[in-house]
């Protein structure tokens, strides 16, 4: 499920970046993030190592993955959860929803489930008539404004404290004008507080699911997952397939990766480890493919897959820290979401392989070691492959190779352009050149590196 | 074809040759000179706080002054008291007021300041989640360096429920402000004994 | 040795000076270098944009003029990048692949290859490095902020033994100034804005010229700069590495 969104990821970043001194505060503050996850990274000088384990232990859950999500049901409903399997994100709904209507359930909260997102489960219910909490804060902010997470980890980083401060006056009664964060979080704490002990059922993500034990793992920092899935009377554990890892003892290792990719953090403050319900409670699972085994079978793309959602590289993004979530138009956001969605929707998210200067920082945090850069690079050459690329061009491009093909019309028409900016500026300096708009054109020598050879070199 | 076949016939068709898992080396990660200073810098590093014990009866201490100042405290350590044995089915409203709890952890790990805590440990799954305030007793010599150790001794799986916890409930989501007291607990004090 | 030196189209075309300080100092340096004089461009800016298809006649072109070559050198990072990585011809695999195992970015080539120790150069002002993240990242010709490995720099190890030299790095030492290709006018607003940023960074520096390896990147900046009416310049690290001021 995506849809199209009426702008680019170009357009709506240069709306972002109308207003500076906010995207600067926005760049600064994910930057900030990054220098934390280095300091993290830099605590440990196996660092290295443990990245290219976790790349690998995933490569082997990719390559095995058949047997080990029938391991893992088996596991699983030998110890008591009920297992769902949904095909897309309309069966992953209709099977929570179907939960809700069995048990006739009205109170409900969730904790942020990224997969939740992909498969719009907030709309579907409200459509329903069913309401639904989030309990993250940050997607509590996001949530109380009807807006999109723009961050995986930090739902609500696009807004300033004042804006919060806002919404919580607005939604919660607060005092107009406290902006202060430790005022505002207490605030949410005590209004969740009731929606969590009021709570029927609980929605939580997954991080990881271990094959051998049937068993899942959930990490928040504020706690929210546990107190939902805790104190509500049915728990369902939302997960993509490729949340599956062999064994517990792997744990160890993307434990030490996460929070420190993600924040900086040694670990997050709760790592909780669900294998059965308790007495009296009702457990579930679904397991989601909406277009992950396809994406399995993408020789170039599969990798995407090991992606274990830190949003290290959103944070080290130089593009990303400059044209904010929403730019990206789709629920994960991000270089990882600009090589996972093409694979949902190719014609929706044509932009966004092209949202990037290739610059190669995502790749190099990623504590899975995707290649992400790489996997961009061959995201374009799908699409333009595919007849998406504009009409102007590919016709520029074709007449470019053309010309570069061509070494005597190569340095004809490189002749004609020093000419031409040096001559009739007017032709280049306009609005119509996206270059001009806020640089200037260089300056044409009178000669070409390949004319002073010939003249000083050759005589 | 039921969603689960089309899924896993899906996945058949289109899963690599299988790799072989990596050969995780234990040897070849951080030893700290002290797992125990580590443990403590890291902890408070991260909100917590640790003191140094010398015995149950310090514990016990702390209960009886928390109950002479009117404090509903929540005892899980068989060693200081017996545990009320209504307490594993109390429900989320019954355990709304609890303002301290008292727990014994299992392992806990010095890079990163976490402890484990299994369902037996925690007796309600809800009480480390919904108490205000959270003391955990620690003995030393269950700290171990890194989390690849630590999955070696504890069984994670086995009792239902489990968790690392690494000192009290935090958020930055607004502005990136550390805030400590999310929706878990305001404090963690842990009491390590020697 | 028998160096074939590829200029890069822009550098051809806008900024000559950088292929002839690359040519005058591999010279100096005591290789033979020649220039085939039917060169264009690597194919990069066809292939980034998702046209790679398009980028076989460039492919081919580039093959033909550089055939059997020591080594190739350019002064950019991007180009000999792209070429390392992308250099295919039905009709001589062969040759190109012997290329792609041939061909150096100049900076890399003179540490690597050549070996170099001393220059006689000199450059008395107070430069700011911009590290190009194709040279970086791609080629490894600088460590990288992001990993957990040892600190390097083979541009700042030449830079090092130029006379009066002052050399400073921006604050975040590796991010990407937003060239990017065709990024820089299909994203125009984000690229200008990641190009001040790095501009700002420097301007914090007091520097007085902003170097690098890729051309491109500077010309970028340049573009910016002199909307700006700054003092800053922008120079190619082989002018400097070229240079007897």
């Amino acid at each position: 499920m995506s849809s199209q969104a009426n702008f680019t990821h170009a357009e709506a970043a240069e709306q972002f970046i109308a207003d500076e001194p906010r995207t600067d505060w926005h760049d600064d503050t994910l930057w900030f993030v990054r220098e934390k996850r280095d300091k993290a990274a830099n605590s440990l000088p196996e660092w290295e190592q443990l990245r290219q384990w976790a790349s690998d232990i995933k490569y082997h859950g990719l390559s095995n993955m058949h047997q080990l999500l029938v391991d893992f049901e088996k596991n699983a409903i030998a110890n008591g959860i009920q297992v769902h399997w949904a095909v897309d994100g309309k069966e992953h709904n209709e099977i929570i929803y179907k939960i809700i209507q069995d048990n006739q359930v009205q109170r409900i909260v969730k904790s942020k489930s990224m997969l939740t997102e992909e498969c719009h489960l907030n709309e579907f219910l409200t459509e329903k008539g069913v309401e639904i909490v989030d309990t993250d804060l940050g997607e509590r902010i996001v949530q109380f404004r009807k807006e999109a997470p723009s961050h995986i980890v930090l739902p609500a980083i696009h807004l300033k404290k004042q804006d919060v401060s806002e919404t919580f006056h607005k939604h919660l009664g607060t005092e107009k004008g406290n902006n202060d964060p430790q005022y505002l979080t207490e605030a949410a704490r005590g209004h969740l507080r009731d929606k969590f002990i009021a709570s029927e059922l609980a929605i939580t993500g997954v991080n990881f699911a271990i094959a051998e034990t049937g068993g899942f793992v959930v990490c928040t920092n504020e706690g929210n997952a546990d107190m939902g899935a805790h104190a509500a009377k049915i728990h369902i554990a939302c997960m993509g397939f490729e949340k599956i890892i062999p064994k517990a003892e792997h744990l160890g290792v993307f434990l030490r990766l996460l929070a420190r990719s993600a924040t900086g953090q040694p670990i997050t403050t709760y790592s909780s480890h669900f294998s059965k319900p308790r007495a009296g409670q009702q457990m579930h699972i679904v397991i989601v493919d909406n277009g992950r085994s396809r994406q399995l079978g993408r020789e170039s793309f599969r990798n995407s897959l090991k992606c274990i959602r830190c949003a290290a590289c959103f944070n080290t993004c130089p593009v990303y820290r400059r044209s904010g979530g929403h730019s990206y138009h789709t629920a994960v956001a991000g270089p990882i979401g600009s090589i996972l969605n093409p694979n949902l929707d190719m014609q929706a998210n044509k932009d966004l392989p092209f949202a990037s200067t290739l610059c190669g920082s995502c790749s190099n945090v990623c504590p899975v070691k995707i290649n992400i850069h790489e996997q961009l690079y061959l995201w374009r050459q799908e699409i333009t492959k595919e007849g998406m690329a504009a009409k102007g061009k590919t016709f520029a491009m074709w007449g470019m190779s053309e010309v570069l093909a061509h070494p005597a019309i190569y340095r004809m028409a490189g002749k004609m352009g020093r000419w031409v900016v040096k001559h009739l500026p007017f032709l280049t300096n306009n609005g119509m050149n996206p270059w001009f708009k806020q640089r200037e054109m260089p300056e044409a020598p009178k000669e070409s590196f390949r004319d002073w050879y010939l003249n000083n070199k050759q005589k | 074809m039921s969603a689960r076949e089309t899924i896993l016939a899906g996945i058949m068709a289109n899963q690599p040759l299988s790799q072989d898992l990596p050969i995780i080396d234990v040897s070849a990660v951080i030893q700290y000179d002290s797992n125990l200073s580590q443990f403590k810098t890291v902890l408070e590093s991260i909100g917590g706080k640790a003191i140094d014990i010398s015995g149950w009866f310090e514990l016990q201490n702390m209960v009886q002054d928390d109950l002479a100042a009117g404090k509903r405290v929540v005892n899980a350590i068989a060693e200081i008291a017996s545990i009320d044995p209504a307490l594993a089915s109390l429900e989320a409203t019954e355990l709304a007021t609890v303002q301290r709890a008292y727990l014994k952890g299992g392992i806990a790990v010095a890079e990163n300041g976490s402890i484990w805590l299994d369902e037996t440990a925690m007796v309600n799954r809800l009480l480390p989640f919904i108490a205000e305030h959270l003391v955990i007793v620690i003995e030393a010599k269950n700290i171990v360096a890194t989390m690849h150790h630590a999955y070696q001794q504890v069984s994670s799986f086995d009792t239902g429920f489990g968790m690392f916890l690494a000192g009290p409930s935090k958020t930055a989501d607004i502005e990136q402000s550390l805030v400590i007291g999310a929706h878990g607990a305001r404090s963690l004090l842990v009491c390590i004994i020697p | 040795m028998k160096v074939g030196l590829f200029i890069p189209c822009y550098i051809d075309q806008f900024y000559p000076a950088v292929g002839v300080a690359s040519l005058e100092l591999l010279e100096k340096l005591g290789c033979e270098v020649s220039f085939p004089l039917n060169q264009t461009c690597c194919g990069q800016p066809m292939a980034n944009s998702g046209f790679e298809a398009m980028s076989k006649g460039c492919d081919k072109n580039f093959v033909s003029n550089f055939k059997g070559f020591d080594y190739i050198v350019a002064p950019s990072g991007s180009c000999v990048l792209h070429i390392k990585e992308h250099l295919h011809d039905e009709d001589d695999p062969k040759a190109a692949d012997e290329i792609r195992s041939r061909v150096y970015e100049l900076t890399e080539f003179l540490v690597d290859i050549l070996k170099v120790t001393s220059l006689q150069a000199s450059f008395p002002f107070k430069v700011g490095l911009h590290t190009s993240c194709h040279g970086q990242r791609g080629l490894h010709l600088a460590s990288m902020s992001e990993l957990v490995a040892p600190a390097f720099s083979k541009p700042g190890i030449l830079l090092k033994m130029v006379k009066g030299i002052e050399v400073t790095r921006p604050k975040r030492v590796d991010e990407c100034c937003g060239f990017g290709g065709t990024f820089c006018v299909f994203e125009e607003a984000v690229s200008v804005k990641m190009g001040k940023d790095r501009i700002g960074e420097h301007q914090d520096n007091d520097v007085e010229y902003i170097t690098g390896v890729d051309t491109s990147c500077l010309m970028h900046l340049e573009g910016i700069l002199r909307r700006q009416g700054s003092k800053i310049k922008t120079i190619h690290i082989a002018e400097i590495l070229n240079s007897q001021l």
